[in-house]
């Protein structure tokens, strides 16, 4: 399962939220670039676009794999991770920390509080809602 | 096997000629002086420069870096790698069929047109159909053909579907031929047996559904028990039903489609019908279809007017068309031979021993490999590494062993729904021994596994190059040679 | 009776069955419905032995004008360009056309290799910056340069100038039906695209410009203008070129194409009635990650040794399933080793000067033409090795009265296009001598008095 640090939010699709004010950073979990293998390309969206909770803002691919990345929640986007085009490997060697994707003005910060917590994040991963 | 590695470009010299040509016998100006200086050339294209020999050494070599069916027993799973006739390729050379050009008028290409006709019939026979279009090039665009079509009947009665079920145990093709017709793709999930859940399929299917899309035998190497029940089911919703012919070899006088209440299916003639894959195609996807849905073949369509063959354009409701002439006519040619040499007698031999095979060797592994649903199995078995995976060797290691022990390897992680899956279709024209020289080296793994996983993780060794770096490969991608390499 | 391809004699059957446990085949096929059963064989035709089925096909064949016996002047998509003797012995060798899709590399180098060069040398012909591994022919290449314009841009339409293959065109339009993506065409009077034509139909809405030089009545199209009517809308530009020619012309790369497709079939493989051909497809850089079908990349192994493994396969049917950039998977990778092996053989020198030959001999044969009385050039515009000749007589009776002389004259173009009803496409390639043109010349003259 990875690393899952207590400081952070998570969603069933393996992303996790970091709130800092009225901006949210959001990348994949440790148990996610894992599952994925060696990341070699990450498409994200451009900045200003908007993205809708739990709907696909961007796509990560591995080797053998390919995964939508999903919005823990609605806003715009204030910043893409300008060095993941050029360091794709990034996100398997610091996915919390230089692995992050995008920063997000939250649009309805409420849902923020329906995210899961760590521990609900490790219980949902450990009963095989991983795969 | 050879320690060549050179490209092309690297044995090039300056001033070196591999062609001849004639020196021009007609009168004129150069190309320089005959046309405006913006439509030519600069510099001339980097292509090599390399003598005669220098080409045969050099692919005479790459060639020794590869296995082929006519070297190595190559059982990859629904790929059907039987031996492709040495006939086939002289019949397909003959200068009446290779030298056609194809907008040559009919009057003056019968032989062609009767082969095309000839051709459609038997595969129409063999399977159960009405009508069968040749134009498409491989099972892709049969599929794509044949969405196309379902599209085309539901839209003339004035039906809007917008939806295809395809099984989750679909090759992937499947469902991007649908998605590309303009369909959205509803995956339908398997019993844990990887047949058709029936009960969830009859829930499934409604007045928005277009078609159901189905392979027969499964990916698992499985026949469908309830296959008739399933088309009656999406029959009385007004849903067409599809199936992907790429296991036929298992079924050939057997069973057809067409009985089976399929209205549309592909043909693989380089699967069943021994056309050589010749390392990823030329293939041929034929599309058979019965009577309803005729109006909208793709066009032309070769018919019989008397005694004289011809192309028939008059097709207003046709789909359309998938390349710019008629289909693969080279591959038609060596399917065609390949029919006219078994008969029915022959194609029935083809399938039961085909089916013989794939059981003899499940069960010589059932006892060292997990089988993924119990036998018999049709012309293929699906067996999972998940016992060998606990002990440190997947199903990547197995197949990377396998050839070492000069063979080349069954299909991996294909179908999805099993864990570490070996897909293996030995087909009929293995012998007894050769499967038992496979199998023996199957259970060897196993063994080493146990032992000394190590082997296979660190295999293979015997080829010309050992494990590749595929990250890299992705992350910099290195697409066309350049001086530098 | 046995057959040669199925190796079990009745002996090794009944062993083997005894070791799966089953007292016949039957048994194996119990899983099938009874009622789904074949109740009789087959209707084929009965089993030829090798002899009599080669005498059978060659009576089949015989039946076929083929170049061997006619002198071909009929171009528009397919060509009689020479082959050279080495390309068919090596494509013959069993590790080559027995071989599968190279999934397991370390076995597979030989296909990898060839692959990778047949990349590379597409790519320096067209002048662009990558090429795949192939698509089925010229028309589907098109077909999806369509889709992937409109995946690339998020528009909806096509606009193409009518000098483009209108086989082709067929075939962009079935491909687009799905998608919804409109097509609409930039008429050619004068045979070559209009360039105010052009302008007023490329837009906001337009995906890309498609246009075809030489286009299908022969005729040299100004690419680089076309190249500035497309990104001016921000659309990208799809040129369709035959690449033997790009031994001689300009790369449509240098001039602007965003993609290139094109039929490759003149680069050594056979004509075979239309199939199968060569989908020649190349494009730039930053496309790359939308582009269909195979491509193969250069890495190393284990030891750091170079090797050669299909890559960003990410794109493809057999991971991307639905949303795959296309649903290609098997293609014609046969036909592009043809095609490798004949530019290795052709090389710099080679493949120049069969475009040189080819357009000498075919402005020879259009200065000798339309010198017969009633026949003239139709276009004014520059052309290569092909041409549209304006007859006093009905093109489809010329082509029969000449193939009473071994001779296939043309392509009739009234099918495709009623305004030119009166017209043949004549293709000239560097295989026709002059003879063979002059007794053409001859012919014709005859036919039309």
């Amino acid at each position: 399962m990875g690393n899952v640090p207590g400081d952070l939010k998570y969603t069933r699709e393996h992303e996790w939220a970091k709130r800092d004010g009225d901006r949210v950073r959001v990348g994949i979990t440790d148990f996610a670039q894992e599952q994925l293998g060696d990341v070699v390309f990450v498409e994200l969206p451009k900045v200003g676009a908007k993205v809708v909770a739990h709907q696909a803002f961007g796509v990560v691919e591995s080797v053998k794999a390919v995964s939508d990345l999903f919005a823990p929640i609605s806003g715009e986007i204030l910043e893409t991770n300008a060095e993941l085009p050029q360091k794709p490997e990034t996100v398997n060697k610091d996915p919390y920390g230089k692995g992050w994707m995008i920063v997000v003005k939250p649009s309805n910060p409420a849902e923020l509080e329906q995210l899961l917590t760590s521990q609900q994040y490790e219980e949902f991963v450990a009963q095989g809602g991983g795969h | 096997m050879s320690g060549y590695d050179k490209l092309v470009f690297e044995l090039s010299s300056p001033g070196r000629v591999g062609f001849s040509l004639p020196e021009s016998d007609v009168p004129g100006p150069p190309v320089a002086e005959l046309l405006p200086k913006k439509f030519l050339r600069g510099a001339a294209a980097g292509l090599p420069e390399v003598s005669e020999f220098d080409v045969v050494r050099h692919y005479s070599r790459l060639s020794r870096m590869n296995y082929g069916v006519d070297t190595h027993f190559y059982p990859l799973g629904s790929c059907t790698m039987k031996y492709n006739p040495k006939i086939n390729e002289d019949m397909a050379r003959v200068p009446g069929f290779a030298r056609l050009h194809p907008l040559t008028r009919a009057e003056d290409a019968q032989g062609a047109l009767r082969l095309m006709l000839d051709l459609a019939q038997m595969l129409a026979e063999i399977a159960g159909m009405d009508a069968v279009s040749l134009q498409p090039a491989a099972g892709a665009q049969g599929e794509f053909a044949g969405v196309l079509m379902i599209r085309a009947y539901h839209a003339s009665r004035g039906e809007k579907r917008t939806k295809v079920l395809i099984p989750d145990s679909a090759h992937g093709t499947n469902p991007a031929s649908t998605a590309i017709a303009g369909y959205e793709v509803v995956e339908v999930k398997s019993l844990p047996n990887g047949e058709v859940d029936v009960e969830a399929l009859a829930g499934a299917v409604g007045p928005d559904v277009a078609a159901f899309m189905i392979t027969v035998p499964n990916t698992l190497g499985m026949f469908e028990p309830r296959i008739m029940e399933i088309t009656e089911i999406c029959h009385a919703k007004g849903v067409q039903v599809y199936m992907d012919g790429a296991n036929l070899n298992a079924i050939l006088g057997i069973t057809r489609p067409g009985d089976l209440g399929f209205d549309v299916c592909h043909f693989n003639l380089h699967k069943t019908f021994t056309t050589p894959h010749g390392g990823g195609g030329p293939g041929a996807g034929p599309v058979g279809i019965k009577a309803h849905l005729e109006p909208f073949l793709p066009t032309p369509v070769v018919v019989k007017d008397g005694d004289t063959y011809t192309l028939d354009w008059k097709r207003p409701k046709s789909i359309g068309k998938l390349q710019a002439f008629w289909g693969n006519f080279g591959m038609l040619v060596r399917a065609y031979t390949y029919i006219r040499t078994m008969g029915a007698d022959g194609l029935r031999s083809v399938s039961d021993n085909a089916v013989l095979n794939a059981n003899y060797i499940m069960k010589r592994l059932e006892a060292d490999y997990d089988v993924s649903v119990p036998g018999p199995c049709m012309h293929e078995c699906v067996l999972s590494a998940r016992r060998q995976k606990k002990q440190g060797v997947a199903a990547t290691d197995i197949a990377k062993r396998l050839l070492d022990l000069g063979f080349y390897a069954p299909s991996t992680y294909f179908p999805l729904i099993v864990e570490e899956a070996l897909m293996i279709e030995p087909t009929e024209t293995e012998s007894k021994e050769t499967l038992d020289q496979f199998c023996d080296a199957m259970i060897q793994i196993a063994r080493e596994a146990k032992d000394n996983p190590a082997i296979a993780t660190s295999a293979p060794v015997t080829t010309p190059v050992r494990r590749l770096d595929q990250t890299r490969a992705a992350r910099e991608p290195n697409l066309t040679w350049t001086p530098r390499g | 009776m046995a057959s040669r391809y199925i190796a079990n004699t009745v002996a090794e059957q009944r062993e083997m069955l005894r070791t799966v446990g089953a007292s016949s085949i039957e048994d194996l096929l119990v899983k099938i419905p009874p009622k789904a059963r074949l109740s009789r064989p087959l209707a084929l035709p009965p089993a030829l032995a090798e002899g009599e089925l080669v005498r059978h096909m060659r009576e089949l064949a015989a039946r076929n004008a083929d170049a061997d016996r006619y002198a071909c002047f009929q171009g528009a998509g397919s060509y009689d360009h020479y082959v050279p003797s080495p390309i068919n012995h090596l494509i013959s060798r069993g590790e080559f056309f027995t071989a599968y899709t190279p999934y397991q590399p370390e076995a597979s180098q030989g296909t990898l290799r060839t692959i990778y060069e047949y990349q590379t040398m597409i790519a320096e012909l067209t002048g662009m910056d990558v090429a795949n591994a192939s698509i089925y022919d010229g028309a589907s290449s098109l077909a999806e340069a369509a889709l992937m314009a409109h995946s690339v841009t998020e528009r909806t339409e096509i606009v193409l100038a009518r000098g483009v293959n209108p086989l082709y065109r067929r075939v962009v339009a079935t491909y687009c039906d799905g998608p919804a993506i409109r097509l609409r065409d930039v008429p050619a009077p004068q045979g070559v695209l209009e360039a105010d034509g052009g302008a007023k139909l490329v837009g906001k809405k337009t995906a890309a410009l498609v246009i075809q030089s030489p286009n299908f009545y022969g005729c040299l199209e100004d690419i680089a203008a076309a190249a500035e009517i497309a990104h001016a809308a921000g659309a990208l530009l799809i040129v369709v070129a035959d690449p033997v020619n790009l031994g001689v012309l300009e790369a449509p790369g240098r001039l602007g194409a965003d993609i290139v497709v094109g039929e490759g079939q003149g680069l050594g493989v056979p004509m075979s009635f239309g199939g199968p051909n060569l989908g020649v497809f190349a494009a730039k850089n930053e496309l790359v990650r939308r582009m269909p079908g195979r491509l193969v990349g250069a890495t190393v192994d284990r030891d750091g040794q170079r090797g050669f493994v299909l890559t960003l396969q990410t794109r493809e049917q057999h991971i991307r399933r639905a949303k795959a950039t296309s649903n290609i998977c098997t293609n014609v990778a046969l036909c592009a080793l043809m095609a490798t092996i004949y530019m290795a053989t052709l090389g710099k020198q080679g493949l120049r000067r069969v475009g040189e030959l080819s357009a000498a001999k075919a402005h020879y044969a259009a200065d000798q033409l339309s010198k017969v009385a009633g026949v003239s050039l139709r276009f004014s515009a520059p052309f290569f090795k092909e041409f549209t000749l304006r007859l006093p007589k009905s093109p489809s009776s010329v082509v029969a009265k000449l193939a009473r002389k071994r001779i296939l004259p043309g392509v009739p173009l009234k099918t495709y296009d009623r305004a030119l009803a009166d017209c043949l496409l004549v293709a000239v390639t560097e295989q026709r001598t002059r003879d063979e043109i002059d007794a053409y010349v001859a012919a014709l003259a005859e036919a039309v008095k």
